[in-house]
C-alpha cells in the first residue's frame, strides 16, 4: 500500500493553515487558471477515484434493476429502496466519518464498534432514560468522546501503537458494556429517541439528515480549516508536522476524541433504529468502516484520503447487502463479493496511482530495451 | 503572557470540572434495576421424595460467557437452581470466548473434582472429547442443548428441540393461512447465526413442514442474533417483499430489532412468528398491537433442570415420577406455541 503514495501530493507543511494540496476536491471542477487544468493536476486525483466508485454504484444498481425488474419497474419501490440503502449505511456512515479522519492522521480505531455498543448500553440503562431524550444524548457523546480521549491519551502520550491501544480498548469497551447491561438486551422506551429511526422530514428519513450533516461537517473540517491540514500533515510525516510546530500529541489525542464523538452519535441511531440496545450490537463495525475507508481512496499509512471516498464505500456495501437482499441470495455469498470488491478497488486504485506519464515512460522503457 | 496563561488555567479548570462532573453524572447512570425473572424459572425446593436433602452433590458448570440473553438466562437459571438445594455446591467457570477457551476453562473445574459437571458447549462436536475424559475420569457430564456426536461422551443430555421449533411455527403458519383462506402466501424467514447448527436445524424444520403443504419460504435472511442485525436484516428482507403473509423470526432478542424495521417500515398486512420466547415477546403478543401473534419455545428453563436433574445423578437417585431408578440419558423439550390465548401462563417462563 504505502508504495502506491502518489508523486506530488504531499508537500512539506510549512503552513499548515495554508492551502495543502491533497483533499478530496468532489466538488464541480474550478479551473485552478494554471498551466495544467485542474482534472489532470492534483486536485482531480479524488475525484476521479469518486467517480470510478460511483461507477461501482450505478453498476451495482444496473444489476438489481436487470435481475428483479418486477420490483424495479415501481417508482415509489425504488425511491423507497434508495431511502432504505442510505438508512442502512446511514449508522456506519457517521462511523466512518471520524475513522476516515483517524486514518489520514496515520492511525486507526479498531474499538469504535465496541464504542457504539458501550454508549448505546449505557444510554439505555433504566437511569439514564429517566433523564429523558436529552439525558441519553447526552450520555451517548459523553461516553464516546471519553472513550475516545481515552484511545487518545494511551497512544499520543502513552506512545502505544494504535492498533494495540484501540484493540485493548474494543475488548475492555465491550466487558464494560456487557457489565452494565447484565448481558440483556436493554428496550428504549424513549418516543423522541426511537422516533429519530422512524420519523420523515420531507419525505426523508431523519436518519439520513444526520448523516448528511455528519458528512458535511467532515468534509469542511477536513478541507476547508486549519484542523484537516494538520490532520493531512501529522498523517503525511508527523516528524515534519511537528517541526513545522504542530503540536502533534494534542492533534493526535483529538483525532482519536473526534472518532468516539462520530461513535457517540451512531450509537444513538443504532439505538434508535433497535428500539433497543445490548453488548454486542455494533459487531465488526471497525472492519465494515475500514473497508468502507480503504475502498473510498484513504491511504491506510495516512496523509491522505477523502470524506466523499468514504462515504461512497459505505453506500456501496449497502447496496451490495441491498442487492443481495432483494435477489434472495445468501450472506456467505454476500461477504464473498464484499472481500472481492475490496481487493478490487484497491487494485483498481494502485493503477490509478502511478501517474499515466511514469505508466508510459515505464512501458516505453521495456518495449525499446 | 501570564493573562494569557490565567486564562489557559482558567480554562482547563472550566473545562476539567465538566469532566469530572459529566464523570460523575455517568457513573450513576449505569444503574439498572431490571428484575430478572430467574425465580419463575427455577423449582422451589418442596418436601418429600426427591427434594429431601440428600448426599452433598457438588456440580460443575460452564456455560459460553455470550452477552446473548438466552445464555445469560441459562446461567442465572443454573446459579438460582442450585441456590435453592440445600445439599448442592456450586461450582461456575466462565467458558471464555471459544471452544478452545472453554476446553481450558473445564481442565480446571475437573481439578477440584466436582461430582457433576453440567456444561453448555461453545460447540458439541468440538467439545465432544472433553466429555468422554470427565466421563471416563468417572464425573458424569450433563449435556445442555449441544449435543456430543459420542454416546458415551455423556450421562445425560438435556436439550430444546430446534427442528421441532421449525415445525411449531410452520404449523402454526399453515393453520393461520388456512384460516384467512390465503392463496399463494409469500412466507419468509429471519433466521439466526447460519454456522451454528441449531439454526439450520430450525430451518429445516420450518421448510420440510411447509412442503408438506405445498409451500415455500419466499425469502430468508440470516441475522447474528443481536437486536440491530435482526433491524438491519429485517429492512433489507421487507424491501425484497413489498408484499408479505407470513413472517418466522428465529429469535426473540433479535426479534426486538425486527419488529423495530417493520414499524419504522410502516407495515402491517402480515403476522409474525418468534423464537426462543423471550419476556417482551410474550408481553407482545399479549398486548395484542404489534404483528407478532405468536412465539414458539426454546426455554431457557431447561438449565434449572439440568441443575435438578445432575443433583440426582450425583445422589444416585432417579425422576420420582418414572419407574427406573436412575435418570433417563436423553431428555428432549418439546417446543410449545406461545399465542395470546395462553400467553398468561408462560409469561413466567419469559426470560
Amino acid at each position: 500500500m504505502s508504495d502506491s503514495r502518489p508523486t506530488a501530493t504531499q508537500s512539506p507543511p510549512v503552513d499548515p493553515a495554508g492551502p495543502a494540496t491533497a483533499g478530496d476536491h468532489a466538488l464541480p471542477p474550478t479551473p485552478t487558471g494554471g498551466r495544467i487544468s485542474w482534472w489532470h493536476g492534483e486536485g482531480g486525483d479524488g475525484a476521479r477515484r469518486n467517480l470510478a466508485l460511483i461507477g461501482v454504484l450505478v453498476a451495482l444498481v444496473v444489476i438489481g434493476a436487470a435481475t428483479r425488474s418486477d420490483l424495479y419497474s415501481n417508482p415509489d419501490w425504488v425511491w423507497a429502496n434508495i431511502l432504505s440503502i442510505l438508512k442502512l449505511a446511514s449508522v456506519v456512515g457517521v462511523v466512518t466519518v471520524g475513522m476516515t479522519f483517524v486514518i489520514i492522521g496515520g492511525g486507526i480505531d479498531l474499538s469504535v464498534g465496541a464504542i457504539v455498543a458501550l454508549a448505546g448500553v449505557w444510554c439505555t440503562t433504566v437511569a439514564t432514560q429517566s433523564y429523558g431524550a436529552g439525558g441519553m444524548i447526552f450520555t451517548a457523546i459523553v461516553v464516546g468522546v471519553a472513550v475516545g480521549l481515552v484511545n487518545g491519551t494511551l497512544i499520543a502520550y502513552g506512545r502505544l501503537v494504535p492498533f494495540i491501544a484501540t484493540l485493548a480498548m474494543l475488548v475492555a469497551a465491550r466487558g464494560l458494556a456487557a457489565e452494565i447491561s447484565g448481558k440483556q438486551t436493554q428496550i428504549s422506551n424513549n418516543g423522541t429517541i426511537n422516533g429519530i429511526a422512524s420519523n420523515n422530514l420531507f419525505g426523508i428519513p431523519l436518519l439520513v439528515y444526520i448523516l448528511a450533516a455528519v458528512v458535511a461537517a467532515g468534509w469542511v473540517l477536513l478541507n476547508r480549516t486549519t484542523f484537516g491540514r494538520r490532520t493531512v500533515a501529522v498523517g503525511g510525516n508527523p516528524e515534519a508536522a511537528r517541526l513545522a510546530g504542530i503540536n502533534v500529541k494534542r492533534h493526535t489525542l483529538m483525532l482519536y476524541g473526534l472518532s468516539g464523538l462520530c461513535c457517540g452519535i451512531a450509537a444513538i441511531m443504532l439505538t434508535a433504529q433497535a428500539t433497543s440496545a445490548q453488548a454486542a450490537m455494533a459487531n465488526l463495525y471497525e472492519l465494515d468502516a475500514i473497508a468502507a475507508v480503504i475502498i473510498g481512496g484513504t491511504l491506510l499509512s495516512g496523509g491522505r484520503g477523502t470524506i466523499i471516498g468514504s462515504l461512497l464505500g459505505v453506500i456501496i456495501f449497502a447496496t451490495i447487502t441491498n442487492l443481495f437482499a432483494i435477489n434472495g441470495l445468501t450472506t456467505e455469498a454476500q461477504n464473498m463479493v464484499k472481500g472481492g470488491i475490496i481487493v478490487a478497488a484497491v487494485l483498481v486504485q494502485q493503477v490509478q496511482f502511478r501517474s499515466l506519464t511514469q505508466f508510459f515512460r515505464r512501458n516505453n522503457r521495456l518495449t525499446t530495451t | 503572557m501570564t493573562q494569557h496563561s490565567r486564562d489557559m488555567s482558567r480554562r482547563r479548570l472550566l473545562f476539567g470540572g465538566a469532566a469530572v462532573g459529566a464523570g460523575v453524572i455517568l457513573a450513576g447512570c449505569t444503574s439498572n434495576e431490571q428484575q430478572t425473572p430467574t425465580e419463575a424459572q427455577t423449582k422451589a425446593a418442596e418436601t418429600g421424595g426427591n427434594a429431601e436433602p440428600g448426599k452433598q452433590v457438588t456440580i460443575g458448570f460452564s456455560a459460553p460467557a455470550a452477552d446473548h440473553g438466552w445464555i445469560a438466562a441459562i446461567t442465572n437459571n443454573a446459579k438460582a437452581q442450585a441456590a435453592a438445594y440445600s445439599d448442592v455446591e456450586f461450582k461456575t467457570v466462565e467458558a471464555g470466548a471459544d471452544a478452545a477457551a472453554q476446553r481450558a476453562a473445564l481442565s480446571t473445574l475437573i481439578s477440584q473434582k466436582p461430582d457433576v459437571i453440567v456444561l453448555l458447549p461453545h460447540d458439541g462436536k468440538e467439545l465432544n472429547s472433553f466429555g468422554l475424559e470427565a466421563m471416563q475420569a468417572g464425573i458424569p457430564v450433563v449435556n445442555l442443548d449441544r449435543a456430543f456426536p459420542d454416546a458415551k461422551a455423556y450421562r445425560l443430555q438435556i436439550k430444546g428441540d430446534n427442528y421441532g421449533m421449525g415445525v411449531s411455527a410452520a404449523t402454526f403458519i399453515v393453520e393461520q393461512l388456512k384460516a384467512k383462506n390465503v392463496s399463494n402466501p409469500v412466507i419468509a424467514e429471519i433466521a439466526g447465526m447460519d454456522e451454528l447448527e441449531l439454526t439450520q436445524e430450525r430451518s429445516k424444520g420450518f421448510t420440510d413442514t411447509l412442503a408438506q403443504h405445498g409451500l415455500r419460504v419466499a425469502n430468508r435472511r440470516a441475522a447474528r442474533f443481536t437486536v440491530d442485525s435482526g433491524q438491519q436484516e429485517a429492512s433489507q428482507l421487507l424491501q425484497a417483499l413489498p408484499k408479505i403473509d407470513a413472517l418466522w423470526n428465529h429469535d426473540d432478542d433479535q426479534g426486538v430489532g425486527v419488529l423495530a424495521a417493520i414499524s419504522q417500515a410502516n407495515r402491517s398486512e402480515f403476522f409474525m412468528v418468534g423464537g426462543a420466547g423471550s419476556k417482551k415477546a410474550m408481553e407482545d403478543i399479549q398486548a395484542d398491537n404489534t404483528v407478532l401473534k405468536a412465539t414458539v419455545t426454546y426455554s431457557p428453563s431447561m438449565a434449572s433442570s439440568a441443575i435438578s436433574l445432575a443433583r440426582l445423578i450425583g445422589q444416585g437417585r432417579g425422576m420420582s415420577d418414572l419407574v427406573e431408578l436412575q435418570v433417563p440419558k436423553e431428555i428432549v423439550l418439546a417446543s410449545e406455541t406461545i399465542t395470546k390465548e395462553n400467553a398468561s401462563n408462560y409469561l413466567k417462563l419469559g426470560f
